[in-house]
């Protein structure tokens, strides 16, 4: 299958608008920019990032939240903004944990945990486009609704899930390729199929670029808004299932953290966050460069508590970046 | 003034075709305001129809009422004869009615081609997994484009790109190419220069003799004089007058629109 992940970009028309090296051009290259930085500054930190363990331990985490960056570039491209995912996330995987404790078949359990992600995603699309209401407070009301339902669901234990098939999911591959990143990657390929291969792709993009022309040429506008949220709903199912195998439990604590790193993935990613422009290539490199972050800080043995600083600030300086995209 | 009476003999080649659009007694109201107060305004078939007015004439709440965005409260339309009731712009689409606003209706981050066939996508392949054939459709476009004359360099640039003039083309382009009726145009060159306004005007023309019916609202009385076959002017929601465009001039239709000239209803 060959599917060309990002556009290409179209030769210039008028020089004169454009600058050569404009912090414009600086933010539609920062995640790669960014990556390139912060492996050349581990490196020179620590022996023990740049090795193959490191590496793959470093991409199957990423894993997850390219998953999430991916639901989350959908939502951006119609211009809007899920901020449910930091508890949608860990609903789904207590939703799976639950299920599976209750003595449902793994499958089940694991179909459950889709539909639990994807209802949530569905609420917010339903009220976000049917309603009009406006999506960061729609979602942030779900973040805090659905983080409640999660909480009582679990009494507000981590539920253990051992399970051969979830552990060989998170430890296991085909030859080196591990499974998760084969599910990051089909998930990539499916994102960006879907936003530039297909004519829900041009009329999601066509809605985050400017609605009401969108809707002048007969687009279902708020079918399109509403996929967009129900997709992202999806991604936070299948991450939930990642997320259990990968650490054998369902923890139903709010995920901000992986909830801002999706954002700033796709931001990171050269997508705008005014909507009506996608790079799924670049939010797929942005989640990994959040992710090395992280990483490396563990590795240099930076306590813990200053991760989320340097999330945050990524999350603050691609805002900025971002100012000067329009 | 050769030149626009050579103009006006070229109208008059053309014989009018039958009416495509007419409209009876049309009012409007918004609350108090009372914008259409029955409006008369006849559209013939391949046909360039300049509207003219003042602002607050009505001319806008007519358009609005033409593409189904309003409703009017009495009076008729009628389409090919027929009495018609336009209550969403999809009514006004499937007559073949295509509507150019001032703000062009397009997408900033979108490729010219894709702009082009926003939400009349081709695709190939087999039904779950239709696919857009866009060499079809990038093909497509550069001919539509040619054969309107258009000069956009090149159709895969985003119309984030393009100038005013391109822009404005492209949008009446689009509204031109769908088994299109009649294309009503927003003050089309209102924010172009001289050049674009020339390009614009010339592709207002090809429309025309591609047998496609024009609605031009227009304040710039030289404009209508060069392009248009017939002007009609509204005057505080009602019709003023009508005349053809060579049996008049920019003065008498000046005149006309601010009511220093009395209008035919005025009597």
């Amino acid at each position: 299958m060959t599917v060309t992940i990002e556009e290409p970009a179209e030769p210039a028309i008028e020089a004169k608008r454009r600058p050569g090296l404009s912090i414009g051009a600086a933010a539609r290259y920062a995640a790669p920019i960014g990556l390139v930085i912060v492996f050349i500054i581990f490196f020179i930190a620590t022996p023990n990032f740049l090795t193959v363990a490191n590496l793959t331990d470093l991409l199957v985490s990423a894993s997850i939240l390219m998953v999430l960056a991916m639901g989350q570039q959908l939502v951006i491209s119609v211009a809007g903004i899920d901020l449910s995912v930091g508890s949608n996330l860990p609903w789904a995987a207590a939703t799976l944990g639950f299920a599976y404790t209750h003595g449902a078949n793994l499958a089940v359990a694991m179909l459950l945990a889709l539909v639990a992600g994807g209802v949530v995603g569905l609420i917010n699309g339903l009220l976000v486009a049917r309603l009009n209401m406006t999506d960061f407070i729609v979602t942030l009301g779900t973040l805090s609704v659905v983080s409640g339902a999660t909480l009582l669901l679990t009494g507000g234990n981590t539920v253990a899930v051992s399970s051969p098939f979830l552990q060989g999911l998170a430890l296991d591959g085909v030859g080196p390729v591990r499974w998760f990143w084969l599910v990051a990657i089909v998930a990539a390929l499916l994102t960006a199929f879907l936003l530039f291969k297909t004519k829900t792709g041009t009329h999601l993009l066509a809605t985050g670029g400017n609605l009401d022309a969108a809707r002048g040429t007969g687009i279902h506008v708020a079918r399109t808004r509403l996929l967009a949220y129900l997709l992202s709903g999806l991604a936070c199912g299948v991450a939930g299932i990642l997320l259990v195998a990968r650490t054998g439990g369902a923890d139903p604590s709010l995920q901000t953290e992986l909830l801002l790193s999706s954002i700033a993935a796709v931001v990171l990613g050269g997508s705008s966050l005014f909507g009506g422009r996608a790079s799924v290539l670049g939010s797929a490199v942005g989640a990994v460069l959040l992710t090395s972050l992280i990483n490396g800080f563990t590795l240099i043995g930076i306590s813990q508590n200053y991760q989320p600083v340097a999330v945050g600030a990524v999350v603050l300086g691609a805002a900025f970046i971002s100012r000067f995209q329009k | 003034m050769t030149a626009r009476q050579d103009e006006a003999t070229v109208n008059d080649t053309k014989p009018e075709g039958p009416p495509l659009v007419e409209i009876r007694g049309l009012t409007k109201s918004f609350d108090a305001v009372r914008a259409l107060q029955g409006v008369d305004l006849t559209i013939s078939q391949g046909t360039v129809t300049a509207l003219l007015g003042d602002n607050g004439a009505g001319k806008s709440t007519l358009v609005r009422c033409l593409t189904g965005v309003h409703e009017p409260d009495d009076g008729e339309i009628l389409f090919r004869g027929e009495r018609i009731k336009l209550g969403s712009p999809d009514d006004a689409r499937h007559l073949g009615i295509e509507t150019v606003f001032q703000d062009l209706g397009l997408i900033e981050d979108l490729q010219v081609w894709q702009n082009l066939y926003l939400n009349r996508e081709l695709t190939k392949g087999v039904v779950p997994l239709r696919i857009l054939d866009k060499k079809q459709m990038i093909a497509r476009s550069a001919t539509i484009l040619a054969d309107l004359d258009v000069n956009v360099p090149n159709v895969r640039a985003t119309v984030r790109r393009m100038s005013g003039g391109q822009r404005q083309s492209v949008a009446i382009a689009r509204a031109a190419n769908w088994g299109t009726t009649l294309v009503i145009m927003d003050e089309p060159t209102a924010a172009l220069g001289v050049r674009e306004t020339a390009a614009v005007e010339k592709l207002i023309g090809r429309l025309r003799s591609n047998g496609v019916t024009v609605l031009l609202v227009s304040h710039d009385m030289d404009q209508v004089m060069r392009v248009a076959d017939r002007a009609w002017i509204l005057r505080r929601g009602r019709t003023a007058a009508h005349r053809r465009v060579s049996e008049t001039d920019g003065g008498e239709l000046v005149g006309l629109i601010t009511g220093a000239i009395a209008g035919d209803a005025d009597a």
